[in-house]
């Protein structure tokens, strides 16, 4: 009975601050937005969307395996650290996050812009300068800029519960170092490498400012879309409409990469 | 007798804190030897085992296997296996596959490797448990994967390091015997360690008593249970009385104030000793009749026993008898000469064999194999 009483104050938020809201939104997607009548034209006109809709999906799933690929090393060197150097390095990975989000993209465009501090310096030794921003490269920087941390700390979390008998058992069964990476360490952080995508591809794929600043008019992608719909365009009924199938589109790509991982025996989801 | 397949010599190993846990190590170990390093947690038979298992390096002495120094030679290249304390099952691989792990690592094909998986799933009597995961079996089960998955390479050596420590006594006392089959049959060398004397007694070919990262004492079973060397074994194996005695010359040993025989020679005219008196060896008789007469105070029954605490003269004796004497009755006991064993005089001399404080002894005992159950 207690344990229900306690779970109170969050259902009475989720009801209050997710169900309602949920609620809104279909109500929004699914009515017209200057009859109020009910239709489905909103949802039927977003397949003029479908490239944006895919450019967001391939540049968060890209974004995040590069995190995969730069966070794995980073996070299974950590683990092997010494508990005080472990607590420091972990500070460090989170430092970038005590910082404002926007400072921090801001600050990217200081550096890639056609005169910013790279191109500045490129052109004092006497180079060509390069175009950095407004590409899908920039976008993608900037993804993995800021969700790293995202990728980094569940797959050290899992890599430390790592039983380091296990690693002792694959040795006296004959493992070279490389092969005990290979079928020990590295089936046992699927959970994590699981996680940690998840973690970065759901906030990528939704994104808006990243790519409003970092991008071009040509790497649009789907959340700038929407918060136009809201802030210029004002059609919400549409923004909705598209949340509606973003979030649909996450849900699946997510339940893909559970599926994915049952493989393995483990539930991913749930371990975030 | 068989020859000698692993040798110890000089063994040291000091941790970086400067704590000794091994100190000069000699031992050795003959091919298809059942041997058992016995002792309180602690004392460096872990550390003895994880060093012939090639993950730890000793500060100094060396490791000899088959007349090679192995010092520098990786785990993973030793013909040794491990059963871990524990078991350290892989979880993200079934029954099957764990225990083939070694195999697939050693490259052999699939064929060959099925045929050994399924004749060792037969040896552990594990058949039709193929495809379970290893987490949802039981402790004894899960034991029995990680001696199949060690014993499926065919090692030349297993060591053991607790494996039976997490199972309960019944399933303890079937494995042991199972375990003692397995190495007969398959003719392998076994290490292994614990710390439970009994298991020690039952199992071994040859027991290493430690203590302090040092030997103690080598011997047969029967050998360490009859002729323990100083008080630590003395007590340490079974339970023990050790009194203050005098060995006035040989096969005759002064103690409480007067002469007993004895069947024990070779020490120093009029040498300070130790005399052990074991408590199932001594035999209660009318005071009148006795060599020494005390009074009882305190009786538990123990089963095929009754645990007797008797006190001569301040001294207080356990003796295990089947005679039940009730509280302050006043009896005499009779000891034959071979019931009186003679130790020379140790560091661990008047430290252990006297019951005065009894109940309390028992009580430390059963927690500190409680405690080391439940470590990690």
């Amino acid at each position: 009975m207690k344990s229900k009483l306690l779970a109170c104050p969050y259902i009475v938020w989720m009801i209050l601050f997710t169900l309602i809201p949920l609620c809104i939104v279909f109500y929004y997607a699914l009515t017209d937005s200057v009859t109020g009548q009910f239709t489905i034209a909103n949802l039927a006109s977003i397949g003029n969307y479908l490239p944006i809709f895919l450019r967001s999906i391939w540049l968060a799933m890209f974004s995040a395996v590069i995190c995969l690929v730069i966070g794995y090393p980073v996070a299974y060197f950590i683990a092997q650290c010494k508990p005080t150097t472990q607590r420091f390095l972990e500070m460090l990975i989170m430092l970038p996050m005590c910082m404002s989000f926007l400072l921090r993209t801001l600050a990217w465009v200081a550096m890639l812009e056609d005169t910013g501090i790279i191109n500045n310096l490129i052109r004092a030794i006497g180079l060509k300068p390069l175009p950095l921003i407004r590409t899908n490269g920039a976008v993608i920087l900037g993804m993995v800029y800021n969700y790293l941390p995202y990728m980094i700390l569940p797959l050290y979390s899992v890599i430390m519960k790592i039983d380091p008998r296990l690693i002792e058992a694959a040795r006296d069964l004959g493992c070279t170092p490389r092969l005990v990476f290979s079928k020990v360490i590295l089936p046992l952080s699927g959970p994590g490498i699981l996680s940690g995508l998840t973690m970065v591809f759901v906030p990528a794929v939704s994104t808006f400012y990243i790519s409003q600043k970092l991008g071009s008019p040509g790497t649009t992608l789907i959340g700038d879309v929407i918060e136009s719909q809201f802030k210029t365009a004002y059609n919400p009924n549409l923004g909705a409409a598209m949340s509606l199938v973003l979030m649909v589109l996450i849900f699946i790509c997510v339940a893909v990469m559970n599926r994915f991982g049952e493989s393995d025996g483990e539930e991913v989801i749930a371990k975030v | 007798m068989s020859k000698e397949l692993i040798r110890l010599s000089n063994l040291t190993m000091t941790f970086e804190d400067g704590e000794t846990i091994l100190d000069n190590i000699n031992l050795y170990i003959n091919d298809k030897e059942f041997l058992t390093l016995l002792g309180p947690s602690g004392c460096g038979k872990t550390t003895t085992l994880r060093i012939i298992g090639g993950f730890l390096t000793p500060t100094s002495g060396d490791v000899f296997f088959n007349g090679e120094r192995i010092n520098d030679v990786p785990a993973y290249k030793r013909k040794i296996n491990t059963v871990f304390q524990r078991y350290a099952l892989f979880p993200h691989l079934d029954v099957y596959d764990n225990i083939a792990f070694g195999l697939r690592i050693a490259k052999l094909n699939e064929d060959e490797i099925d045929e050994r998986v399924t004749e060792m799933l037969e040896i552990v009597s594990l058949k039709g448990f193929e495809n379970r995961k290893v987490t949802s079996l039981s402790g004894g089960q899960q034991q029995r994967v990680a001696i199949a998955r060690a014993l499926v390479n065919r090692p030349r050596v297993l060591l053991l390091d607790e494996p039976l420590g997490a199972l309960d006594l019944r399933l303890r006392k079937d494995m042991q015997n199972e375990l003692k089959l397995i190495q007969q049959r398959m003719g392998i060398t076994f290490i292994y360690v614990t710390h439970d004397q009994e298991e020690a007694l039952t199992m071994s070919d040859t027991i290493v008593v430690m203590n302090k990262g040092k030997i103690q004492q080598i011997g047969r079973p029967e050998d360490i249970y009859n002729e323990p060397k100083n008080a630590f074994v003395a007590d340490f194996i079974g339970e023990s009385n050790i009194l203050d005695g005098v060995m006035l010359e040989d096969y005759v040993v002064k103690f409480f104030g007067r002469k007993f025989d004895c069947v024990d020679k070779g020490f120093e005219k009029n040498e300070p000793v130790d005399v052990v008196i074991r408590p199932e060896d001594i035999d209660i008789v009318p005071p009148e009749q006795g060599h020494l007469c005390g009074t009882v105070t305190s009786v538990t029954f123990k089963g095929v026993h009754y645990d007797t605490i008797v006190d001569f003269k301040g001294f207080k004796w356990l003796i295990q008898t089947t005679d039940y004497c009730p509280v302050d009755s006043y009896i005499g006991i009779r000891l034959n000469p071979e019931d009186i064993h003679i130790m020379h005089k140790s560091e661990y001399s008047g430290l252990y064999g006297d019951y005065s404080s009894y109940s309390a002894e028992y009580d430390e005992i059963a927690d500190a194999s409680e405690e080391e159950a439940d470590e990690e």
